[in-house]
């Protein structure tokens, strides 16, 4: 055998063996598979199906990151309000105008600088600017930068809470990232989840907890409480909903706006049975938390004390006996999932912005067993036609085809298992269009050798002008295909890429499989061909 | 074996029937269209909710449709896939029904308790098997303890029913059960079930007529959004092609092959438009559609350029010859290899639309028929652009390129 032709092959040798064993070694390197079934399970592993072929949940969520802007400026309200205090700048009157704006009425004129102190000192992210028409007020505006700090960071935060909530419930390789283009949105995919409806609850509760001073109540209706204080609220105050009374009439109360105790003073919540055995949640607080619910408690023996979670008083609101410090109990009408769930939102933290789901999409495993059957057919027959036809039409040559056919899908499903790329129902697809595209290479090349064989030159000079002439046209549909898989991979989602990166890495393999090995392999034939023998092709 | 073994078939001299063959086949999908109010969208772009269902018995569609009304959904579609004894539908509820209520999945919730309506929801005190997952069953197994392996120890007796459980759900899952099994016998086949187990499960479970095997909600943010970037993504496309073609020849061949790809994609709208006229499944316009068109604009490129390499390569040998000569001779040197690559893909492509399964098939569809009409379009469409031009004194280059690869070898064959 040729030199070149022998050290070529040896390369073409390695290549198989870096993809066979890609397939099938499994991770780690004691894994090496010792039989059939571990060659088989090693091969499902270590291709990532994609959630169409695996089954499970995907879901578009958005995140309203509004609510976390409007969160930092009602507690600018409050820091505002006590510094004014505590600078000595008497003002008439300070309200929220919108998510990114204060209003602060009546302050005189002589305390100007005082105010633009305090401003650049305290409230740097935010900028004070007068008032057009009234001289006594000022507007305090979020900078835009920070307001969209605000809201990018809490879309990382709701990713993270909800990466800490999916991660509790034990699913198996969830994934969750941000979507699209900058509307805040976020993908999570959970496989192998068919009902994801206990999944849904625990991702989008708020799970807000707050511990609030009970004012007034229980009223039997919004207007009832509204109208006890004379049709206006008392500052510093809200009406919230309560659970239901004993005929199922809904309950209202007054409570205090601040908290006294926030979800983010927990340091752990567990499910578990209250002094009557039903169930409840039990919870620690930090340094900082008890102390500030031991002096709220401790100053406020005799009055009532309400667990809101998400806007709802959880249950009757208890009378504070005496100072509380470091623990406490939710009671409430709960089921003892319930209460595990709960537990479960408190210890992963609140989420910083409320999420709305926009799209749902749950793949049932029955039909991704179908799809995988279908998929896998439908590319065996396509297959078993090209590699027939190649046969028959270029004869001996045929073979050359085919075999570097193999080798091109071999390549393709190794690079699969090593960037761990997900196989999805179009991915299959572009598996077989490569096949369709792939074997045209090689058409390309030996109609080109027929043309030179046909015009006379000799057997060498003609495959070698095949491949010449070819390669550039060979180039030029392998490039067009794959700025269209480039462009459907920027814009497509989930199974979309899927398609496009076959499609691409099975053409770029087709480059080397049907141009540099089919070559090999006619350089060998050539080799062992008699002078004067026709090429069968 | 050689099929187009030197042909001499005047291209250029048919335009005529080329154009009485793409004309009114875009004309009649382009009224399709207009008819439709544009084109017939899928739920990526429409919003709304589709539900799969299997069922264990051919289903009555009426009576479903009925039961629906009944909870005030209507206007929900039903439309049968896939083979006849596979029993499957998708129930469909545009957008308005879906969020009338808040909840996105209102609809899908809605689906299923008139489905649970109609096909009862089984005798109490037993659980449903069809729609188990594997955790539930084993834990029920675990408690009945149905093959009494509690002697070897809880942790043998947990795996050991977790594993049964498993093999018994992937059984079900698999085809041909697909989803619904009708009779607990069918589960003899599984390995490591005994009769005990088969009892206990007619004993406990009870079997749906129906399981539901896919379900997609997009809501209202869905956007006409969707609908421009889809149109702008297949633009710029387009876009990047001419930009490569005009790069690696000229402009006009450039602009003659955009042309004849823009002709490929707007007849398989029409075709699609007309397929959904007349209820073909999967002929809705999808993400998946738009995908794929995307790699029909790709691949009509690919055999354009076949033929354009050579007539460039030709134009360059033969600066004199007239161009409508030129262009025929060169479309027939090169017309088996057009052919050939053409079939092959297209083998490729008919595979995957007649085995590839519903899920897929739009997919396939754009592709099998865009095959066709690209291979079609690169003869019939791209070519006469380019005798036209030069007929109407447009420049065509005649001189050499100097990029390396593409410098001819000494003695290479006219």
């Amino acid at each position: 055998m040729d030199k070149s032709v022998k050290a070529r092959f040896l390369v073409i040798l390695g290549v198989i063996l870096v993809c066979v064993l890609g397939l099938t070694w499994g991770s780690g390197f004691t894994a090496f598979p010792h039989n059939i079934h571990e060659v088989r399970e090693n091969l499902r592993n270590r291709i990532r199906l994609g959630l169409d072929l695996r089954g499970g949940t995907h879901m578009i969520l958005q995140v309203h990151v509004e609510d976390a802007v409007n969160i930092t400026t009602d507690v600018t309200v409050e820091r505002v309000t006590s510094q004014l205090k505590l600078k000595n700048i008497p003002y008439g009157d300070i309200q929220k105008v919108d998510s990114t704006h204060i209003l602060i009425k009546g302050i005189p004129a002589e305390k100007s600088v005082d105010i633009q102190d305090l401003a650049t000192a305290q409230f740097s992210d935010w900028d004070l600017a007068r008032v057009p028409g009234d001289p006594l007020a000022r507007s305090l505006a979020m900078k835009v930068s920070t307001a969209d700090l605000i809201r990018n960071q809490a879309v990382e935060q709701a990713k993270e809470t909800i990466t800490n909530r999916i991660d509790q419930l034990g699913v198996v390789e969830p994934e969750i990232a941000d979507y699209g283009q900058g509307d805040y949105e976020l993908v999570v995919q959970l496989p192998g989840v068919d009902d994801p409806t206990r999944v849904k609850d625990i991702i989008q509760s708020t799970a807000l907890l707050e511990l609030k001073l009970v004012q007034g109540g229980p009223y039997p209706s919004r207007e009832a409480g509204l109208g006890e204080h004379g049709g206006i609220l008392p500052p510093d105050s809200e009406l919230l909903p309560g659970p239901a009374g004993a005929e199922g009439t809904p309950t209202w109360y007054l409570l205090n706006r601040v908290a006294a105790v926030t979800g983010r003073d927990l340091t752990g919540a567990q499910p578990g049975l209250d002094e009557e055995g039903k169930p409840a949640i039990h919870f620690n607080l930090n340094r900082d938390g008890a102390a500030r619910f031991g002096q709220i408690t401790g100053a406020n023996i005799g009055k009532n004390l309400a667990i809101v979670l998400d806007h709802r008083v959880v249950d009757s609101p208890a009378v504070i006996q005496g100072r509380i410090t470091d623990s406490g109990e939710i009671k409430g009408q709960f089921t003892p999932q319930k209460t595990a769930d709960i537990a479960l939102l408190l210890r992963s933290g609140a989420l910083p912005a409320s999420i709305t789901p926009l799209q749902e999409e749950v793949v049932g495993p029955s039909l991704g067993a179908d799809s995988i059957r279908h998929g896998v057919i439908a590319a065996i027959v396509g297959l078993i036609a090209i590699m027939g036809f190649m046969l028959v039409y270029y004869k001996e040559s045929g073979i050359n085809a085919d075999v570097a056919l193999i080798l091109n899908l071999l390549i393709l499903i190794a690079a699969l298992a090593y960037f761990d790329a997900v196989l999805t129902l179009p991915g299959i697809a572009g598996v077989i269009l490569t096949v369709g595209m792939g074997v045209d290479s090689n058409v390309l090349i030996f109609e080109r050798i027929r043309e030179e064989l046909r015009s006379g030159k000799a057997v060498g000079n003609a495959v070698a002008g095949g491949f010449t002439h070819a390669f550039k046209t060979i180039i030029d549909t392998h490039v067009t295909t794959v700025v269209s898989a480039a462009i459907l991979f920027t814009f497509g989602t989930g199974p979309i890429r899927g398609f496009a990166v076959t499609l691409t890495i099975g053409l770029l393999a087709n480059l080397f499989t049907s141009v540099w090995v089919s070559r090999v392999i006619f350089d060998w034939v050539l080799t062992r061909r008699t002078k004067g023998e026709a090429l069968s092709i | 074996m050689e099929f187009f073994r030197e042909p001499k078939i005047d291209w250029m001299g048919k335009k005529w029937y080329f154009i009485g063959l793409s004309i009114p086949l875009l004309v009649a999908g382009l009224i399709s269209i207009a008819v439709h109010r544009g084109l017939v969208y899928g739920i990526d772009f429409r919003g709304g909710t589709l539900v799969t269902v299997k069922f264990a018995r051919d289903p009555n569609l009426d009576e479903i449709r009925n039961q629906l009304d009944k909870q005030g959904l209507r206007g929900a579609t039903l439309q049968r896939i896939g083979a006849a004894s596979e029993h499957q539908v998708i129930v469909g509820l545009d957008l308005k029904t879906t969020t009338s209520s808040e909840a996105l999945d209102a609809g899908k919730r809605a689906i299923v308790d008139a489905l649970g309506g109609l096909y009862g929801s089984g005798p109490a005190g037993k659980t449903e098997f069809n729609n188990s997952s594997p955790q539930s069953l084993a834990e029920k197994f675990i408690t009945a303890d149905p093959l009494q392996l509690a002697f070897k120890g809880s942790e043998a007796a947990d795996k050991g029913y977790h594993d049964l459980a498993d093999a018994l759900i992937s059984f079900k899952n698999n085809p041909p059960q697909s989803g619904l099994i009708a009779d607990f016998q069918q589960l003899r086949a599984v390995p490591g079930v005994t009769l005990s187990v088969i009892n206990f499960l007619n004993n406990n479970f009870y079997l749906s007529s129906y399981a539901v095997r896919n379900t997609q909600i997009v809501g209202p943010k869905v956007g006409g959004d969707l609908r421009r970037q889809a149109l702008y993504v297949t633009l710029a496309g387009l876009g990047a092609m001419l930009v490569y073609i005009w790069f690696r020849f000229e402009l006009i061949y450039g602009i003659a092959a955009v042309i004849a790809t823009f002709h490929d994609v707007l007849i398989t709208l029409g075709i699609f438009s007309l397929l959904n006229a007349v209820g073909y499944p999967g002929t809705e316009i999808t993400l998946t559609v738009i995908a794929a068109l995307l790699t029909l604009v790709g691949y009509s490129m690919n055999d354009t350029i076949v033929v354009f390499d050579r007539i460039r390569e030709n134009v360059r040998l033969s600066k004199r010859e007239d161009l409508y000569t030129l262009v025929n001779r060169s479309i027939n040197q090169t017309l088996s290899r057009t052919i050939l690559t053409s079939g092959l893909t297209f083998m490729a492509v008919l595979s995957l639309f007649l085995f590839g399964g519903e899920v897929i098939h739009g997919f396939a569809l754009v592709l099998v028929v865009g095959v066709i009409i690209g291979t079609y379009s690169s003869i019939a469409i791209a070519s006469p652009v380019l005798v036209f031009w030069r007929q109407r004194g447009g420049r065509i280059s005649t001189t050499v390129k100097s990029k390396p690869y593409e410098r001819e070898p000494v003695g290479a064959r006219r």
